[in-house]
């Protein structure tokens, strides 16, 4: 009888992985259409609204990239921290507290500040401010091994709460006519934009610190500590080293990207701290994360991937009037897609009767 | 009692890279023993997998009662009477002996009564000789309490045959002789019982019929009345005469490379594990702890390495001051420890970081690992060490045990030690790659001084200069070898007599 059987390999091969990732985005594509079908929508004309709305103008490229930003820091920020088998899925948070930490900074200490050291220490402030609050975490697991899933969750929300208590309450602007928000931060606090469009330097942020990741994991003592701690605590305990103080680090840098993505938000799109803060990029970074496979480099590509289908799904809204959460399901099957994938790189297929 | 025989025939399997069984006949006659004996990886487990149900063989087939039979799970396999005990035990560990042995029946579908499981678990129990309390949690079982339960697992699902994978290697000298009562009643009863072994000494008790495997073929069937002796069983295994015995020319002694002062520790819950420990290793020297399991070896071992913690006393390595319970990476100390798989070893990561393991800060530059130099210094231990293995690149989960403890002892020994504590470094290993081993660490005598932690005699008699008895945490004695007299003095020790 002809059966499929899963045969696993010793070793996954590369030829197969990048296969893999091709099938499955083609497949997921594939799948995509069949929900326009289902939507009503005809989708190859579905699709081209979504190219068109993604790359159709220099405009469109550009938002694409302005909203791959915080995408790409906060996939990196789960990635690091996944890489020693600790589940950061308190992006959302940090990027919040890095956010708040460098508008802070930005709003009550600009009097006292050379207008040069203001960016570099926003940057600080924001990275610093998300590094603790996943540190918060960090202590918890490392120290009585509460379970890191749930805090950075649950930190999410207290996050949430304390941004909106600050431009609600005690830091909202006297001037803002009643508007939810922080005043405008000093000009010196902004980043810079590329003339005509949003693109701000946090591109330059994400790309460096992508690099900077993989070379600390993959090339560093450090990235071979965390990868015997993943593979194996009893054995790294062997080797004598400090597990829970590696476990504290990851969490500071994991927090420490997010909170970039946060500064980036702030300093670079609303330059206050208002509503639009938090709208889920910490979330969206685990799907990055693992969408790429935990690889920093391949971060940098999904995040943009995905932040071109989140912006083409929107002209689908507005030109097809389909619901934009039609963007969100395809991000939903890509990741569906890939994961399976893996089940194809680590197994091989065979037919029929067993091998004699 | 149906008296069923079982037979295979033919039997092959093979995994990605290796033909794990190749052709393998084997019949088992009703009330009796077959024992499989065979080295690490000679395929025993696997051809036992496959009776059992839990593989399925790619050629061959298994006959039970006269007919062919296919198995899809263990499930099958029981339906046919035939259940395994596994090396690694299947229990639930929060569970009760009564509740793991009504885990799976099909009897009761919704309602457990717990009373009369208990009952009949008592009842198999003390039939069998397998005391055990049925109200007792697995976790806090001994594994030869645990093997009990595994046992009565199958008994109570009426199994006419009976595989128990190495058994005999979690048990104390006393356990090992109830197990061999409870299976001479089992087979008195027309059931039969496959018992896979390395050990010679229990084939030639234990077994009517011995089947012998040798790298996935069979390569003997005999009766115990048709071995000469055993080394020509060992011969049979290995497939060569076997060295027995090695040279061991003394060399010069050197200064205290460690010392114990009145150790006494603890083992993880508290119990104590050693107790008023006192012994120096020099230079030039192998000084052998031997005794039975679990009578505090592993703590003693985790305490010199900077593991766990000792209550009171002191640990000098090299002259320093070991602070309890902080792990310890000294560059001159090389540490073998005795699970090789999960701490000696990353079974995930490749080989060349599985050198860096207790390496990497030697060769690390300011933070930077240099992954060249790493993979080179791989490759050079790799062919200095003879490990068949494919390259640095390849993961150590692809190695055999022997391989891979070659990989270990290379790694530790190529940070040129002053100190040298190996906890048996031999275990499971095939006698090619034991003898390798001995050779090397004797070799490093000129350099080092060897604490040596075994549960094999013979391997501490022909390493060791001195031989220390530990019983119940405590020294029973120390032991010159070159003092054959004293030497009988071993046994007793071991059993709790203190020397003379």
């Amino acid at each position: 009888m002809m059966r499929p059987r899963l045969e696993r390999r010793l070793a996954p091969s590369a030829a197969a992985r990048w296969g893999g990732y091709g099938v499955a985005i083609s497949l997921a594509l594939g799948m995509g259409g069949v929900v326009f079908l289902l939507a009503g929508a005809d989708p190859v004309a579905a699709y081209t609204v979504m190219a068109r709305g993604a790359f159709g103008s220099l405009h469109d490229v550009s938002e694409v990239i302005v909203k791959a930003i915080p995408l790409m820091l906060c996939g990196l920020a789960v990635a690091v921290a996944a890489k020693i088998q600790v589940w950061n899925v308190g992006a959302e948070g940090q990027l919040v507290l890095g956010g708040i930490g460098a508008a802070g900074v930005a709003l009550f200490l600009h009097p006292y500040l050379p207008s040069v050291a203001m960016l570099p220490l926003i940057l600080a402030a924001g990275f610093l401010a998300g590094g603790l609050w996943a540190l918060l975490a960090g202590v918890l697991r490392a120290k009585l091994d509460v379970n890191e899933i749930l805090t950075t969750l649950m930190l999410n929300y207290v996050a949430i709460f304390w941004l909106e208590h600050l431009y609600f309450g005690p830091w909202r602007d006297p001037m803002g006519m009643g508007f939810p928000g922080t005043a405008m931060l000093p000009e010196n606090a902004w980043f810079p934009r590329l003339p005509g469009t949003r693109i701000h330097p946090g591109i330059a942020l994400a790309l460096v610190a992508a690099v900077l990741c993989r070379v600390a994991l993959s090339r560093t003592r450090w990235g071979f500590e965390i990868r015997v701690i993943r593979e194996s605590p009893k054995a790294a305990r062997y080797a004598g080293m400090r597990i829970g103080r590696t476990i504290l680090w990851v969490m500071f840098l994991s927090g420490g990207l997010a909170g970039l993505a946060g500064m980036a938000e702030v300093s670079g799109i609303h330059y206050r701290l208002q509503q639009g803060l938090a709208v889920g990029h910490g979330y969206t970074g685990i799907i990055v994360a693992w969408l790429s496979r935990l690889h920093p480099v391949g971060i940098i590509l999904t995040g943009f991937l995905i932040a071109s289908v989140l912006v083409g799904g929107d002209q689908l809204q507005t030109v097809m009037h389909l619901p934009s959460a039609v963007g969100l399901v395809l991000e939903g099957t890509l990741l569906f897609f890939v994961l399976g994938s893996d089940v194809v790189s680590r197994y091989r297929v065979r037919w029929g009767a067993p091998h004699p | 009692m149906a008296a069923i025989a079982v037979r295979l025939k033919g039997i092959t399997k093979r995994f990605p890279g290796t033909l794990a069984n190749d052709g393998i006949d084997l019949t088992v006659e009703p009330g009796t023993v077959r024992a499989l004996l065979g080295e690490n990886g000679a395929g025993k487990t696997t051809l036992m997998n496959i009776l059992s149900g839990r593989y399925q063989p790619d050629a061959g087939e298994i006959v039970v009662a006269g007919s062919s039979v296919r198995f899809r799970s263990p499930k099958d396999a029981l339906r046919s009477g035939i259940g395994m005990v596994h090396q690694h035990f299947m229990l639930v560990a929060n569970q009760t002996v009564a509740e793991n042995v009504a885990l799976g029946l099909e009897a009761p579908r919704f309602l457990l009564h717990r009373g009369r499981m208990e009952r009949e678990v008592r009842r198999l129990a003390d039939t069998y000789g397998l005391p055990i309390d049925p109200h007792a949690r697995i976790a806090d079982l001994s594994l030869g309490e645990q093997q009990r339960v595994e046992i009565l697992k199958l008994l109570f699902r009426n199994a006419n045959l009976l595989i128990l994978d190495e058994p005999t290697a979690v048990l104390t000298s006393g356990e090992i002789a109830g197990l061999f009562a409870t299976v001479r009643r089992i087979v008195r009863e027309g059931r039969s019982v496959i018992f896979i072994t390395h050990k010679l000494e229990e084939v030639m008790e234990i077994a009517d019929q011995i089947t012998v495997l040798r790298r996935g073929r069979r390569v003997a069937d005999l009766a115990p009345a048709e071995v000469e002796s055993r080394r020509e069983l060992a011969r049979l295994m290995v497939g060569r005469e076997v060295v027995l015995g090695v040279d061991r020319e003394p060399v010069p002694i050197g200064d205290v490379v460690l010392e114990l002062r009145d150790c006494s520790g603890s083992d993880r819950q508290g119990h104590r594990a050693f107790h008023h420990v006192s012994f120096a290793v020099r230079r030039g020297e192998v000084f052998s702890i031997v005794g039975v399991a679990g009578n505090g070896q592993t703590e003693l071992v985790s305490a010199i390495t900077g593991g766990a913690c000792f209550t009171s006393g002191q640990v000098l390595v090299l002259g320093r001051r070991v602070r309890a319970g902080q792990p310890f990476a000294e560059e001159r100390v090389g540490y073998i420890p005795e699970d090789r798989t999960g701490t000696g070893s990353v079974a995930g990561l490749d080989l060349t970081d599985n050198v860096l393991l207790t390496t990497y800060r030697r060769l690390s530059r300011r933070g930077l690992l240099p992954r060249h130099a790493a993979r080179r210094q791989t490759a050079e231990l790799l062919a200095r060490f003879h490990v068949a293995a494919p390259g640095p690149h390849a993961l150590a989960r692809q190695l055999s045990g022997g391989n891979l403890q070659k990989l270990i002892l290379a790694r530790e020994l190529s940070k040129g030690p002053r100190l040298i504590v190996a906890d048996q470094p031999t275990h499971g290993l095939d006698i090619g790659a034991t003898v390798e081993v001995w050779r090397e660490l004797l070799r490093q005598r000129a350099d080092a001084g060897i604490l040596l932690v075994s549960g094999d005699l013979t391997e501490a008699l022909s390493l060791s200069d001195r031989i220390a008895v530990i019983f119940r945490g405590e020294i029973m004695g120390v032991l010159s070898t070159s003092d054959s007299e004293a030497l009988a003095e071993i046994g007793p020790m071991m059993a709790g007599v203190r020397q003379a």
